[in-house]
């Protein structure tokens, strides 16, 4: 019996090559759930049965010779908004608990047909709105790292179990920053790609121009490998990118020799010194690997946060109108539809996502729409032709992924607005649609995770993952 | 293009407006929630001040980040999903069809 690696790299090589089988990769990882999951509460379930038969039908591929793809008994965790065909797909919340889709989500199909081993749902803020996972009808995951603290979120159950080794690969959306915010406050890699290069379809919506599916994963090797799996065209999304998507791999080892890193000089402030001092240390390490430090401006990166929260709870207030106790979920009944659809919304929804709809509703509505949400749109604009332009300057750029380290548990459950804070760096890529990623940098406040955010312009995520990989040998070679 | 009423946003928001809301939501929302519901509105919606104070005359609206076209596709039949299994994760469903309460009729 060979040694399990820990990379899903390592662990699909080794699957594919007949060393180590799937079966003991799947037991590996169901120990380590065992073991741990009580205190995180990274899964709102866990499919041991399935992730076994998963497990032996690879196996037996193998023994026949048969090759069972690139993701070869790598087991994944998925976070519990995307579709699984006959298995419980909750978001997080009552409206939805017990609900069973009767399709797969794309990126669920390509993951299963590459040989990945689905080992359970993980756990989000309610309909993926929030930043801490606190928001969470059946209960806070708590961080791997500090167990009184937030994983981050919204993403923030597959962020903790990447981080605690419940399984190599993690999948999560990215609506504002809750791929990205999560695997800082985590110490992991989290990954969202350019708007449409990875598949909404049978990702339960949020914000539909915004969100966007992708990997944690403790190696910027394994996001890429896991990002050439789900990403790429699918024509069950109209607003899937026809090109193909860059191949990652093989761009990791070629250093950043000549790149221009930009350093956003009109940033906005806010972020603690501890995660400052990590951002100086990352520009540090790719100018020492030949990369050339250049200042640019991004005027309207400091309105994203405003303009999000008109933006996203309007796209939220329409996608959460179907929740309406007819077709799926919870039902209360009550004597006409009508109070059905009030009373079934008013137990099934947490405090969270009605204020977002009463936000979103509010902007859209007549009166007040040219005033909030048309306003918010330009401003939309605005941010995207700053990018743009830094992007003639720069290839990529550099900023904090978080202003903070993990922050305890209850610190800002009773003020939406000090929540909303936490996605200041994050936002503004989601609503220009450009690629981003947050790659562990080092420890800040406490011997907590510190991220670092690499942003690239639309369909740069070549370059971005060169960029990733070059602040990853930084730190290893940082730490004896 | 019609004209953006800037002092729109220099309203502090109310009870009544965030009451009205809510029903355009079809949120039935407590008078505690409507309390709490007004003031945490009020307080995001004043950030708005800084957007507001822009001029984005010249600014064209962004409603999503990639340049979409028409997809037309092959009119070619293909497997669709299952009815009874999608009428098997409705609350009620009778004879092929959801089944809801009255439509209208039983007001209160």
């Amino acid at each position: 019996m060979g040694i399990i690696p820990t990379t899903a790299a390592g662990i699909a090589d080794a699957v594919r090559d007949g060393s180590v089988t799937a079966s003991d990769v799947v037991e590996r990882h169901l120990a380590a759930i065992e073991a741990r999951e009580h205190e995180i509460h990274a899964f709102n379930l866990v499919g041991a049965d399935a992730a076994r038969t998963a497990a032996a039908a690879i196996d037996a591929a193998v023994a026949a010779g048969d090759d069972p793809g690139p993701l070869a008994g790598v087991p994944v965790a998925l976070k519990d908004n995307m579709c699984t065909r006959g298995v419980e797909t909750t978001c997080s919340s009552k409206i939805l608990a017990g609900w069973r889709p009767p399709y797969d989500a794309t990126v669920v199909e390509r993951l299963t047909a590459a040989g990945a081993v689905v080992i359970g749902k993980t756990n989000l803020d309610e309909f993926a709105m929030g930043s801490s996972t606190e928001n969470s009808a059946f209960g806070p995951t708590r961080n791997p790292h500090d167990i009184s603290r937030v994983p981050g979120g919204s993403s923030g159950g597959s962020a903790a179990a990447v981080a605690a080794g419940f399984a190599p690969l993690g999948f999560g959306s990215d609506t504002g920053g809750s791929i990205r915010q999560p695997a800082a406050l985590c110490g992991v890699v989290g990954v969202k790609t350019t708007y449409g290069a990875v598949s909404r379809y049978g990702l339960v919506a949020f914000a539909s121009s915004l969100d966007q599916i992708g990997p944690f994963s403790t190696t910027v090797d394994d996001a890429a490998l896991a990002l050439e799996v789900i990403a790429g065209h699918d024509p069950m999304d109209s607003t899937s990118i026809p090109e193909p998507f860059p191949r990652l791999r093989e761009v990791l080892d070629r250093g950043v020799e000549g790149l221009r890193v930009g350093r956003i000089t009109d940033l906005p402030t806010g972020a603690d010194p501890d995660v400052i001092e990590r951002l100086e240390a990352a520009f540090d390490a790719l100018g020492a690997a030949g990369a050339k430090i250049v200042d640019v401006e991004v005027p309207a990166f400091t309105y994203g946060l405003t303009a999000y929260y008109l933006i996203a709870p309007a796209e939220a207030s329409s996608n959460l109108a179907r929740y309406d106790g007819v077709r799926y979920g919870l039902r209360v009944d009550a004597p006409d539809t009508n109070a059905m659809y009030m009373a079934t919304r008013h137990e099934g929804f947490g405090a969270e996502v009605k204020r977002r709809i009463m936000l979103g509703t509010y902007a859209l509505s007549a009166g007040y729409y040219d005033a909030y949400y048309g306003k918010a749109l330009r401003v939309r604009r605005l941010i995207s032709d700053d990018f743009a332009r830094a992007y003639e300057h720069a290839d990529v750029l550099l900023t904090p992924t978080s202003p903070t380290v993990a922050f305890p548990i209850g610190a800002k459950t009773d003020n939406p607005l000090a929540m909303y804070l936490c996605d200041t760096y994050t936002i503004p890529s989601n609503l220009s649609g450009h690629p981003g990623m947050s790659v562990p940098f080092g420890t800040g406040a406490d011997d907590l995770p510190v991220g670092v955010q690499v942003l690239a312009s639309t369909c740069g995520e070549a370059t971005m993952f060169q960029v990733a990989a070059e602040l990853e040998r930084a730190m290893e070679s940082a730490t004896p | 293009m019609t004209q953006l009423a800037s002092d729109d946003v220099s309203e502090r928001i109310s009870a009544d407006v965030v009451a009205k809301v809510s029903r355009l939501a079809r949120l039935d929302l407590t008078p505690e929630e409507i309390e709490i519901t007004t003031t945490q509105l009020s307080d995001v919606l004043e950030h708005f001040a800084d957007v507001d104070a822009l001029d984005l005359s010249d600014v064209s609206p962004m409603t999503q980040p990639y340049p979409l076209v028409n997809v037309m596709r092959d009119d070619v039949e293909a497997p669709v999903l299952d009815r009874d299994a999608v009428l098997a994760a409705a609350p009620q469903a009778e004879d092929g069809r959801f089944r809801v309460p009255p439509i209208v009729g039983l007001e209160g």
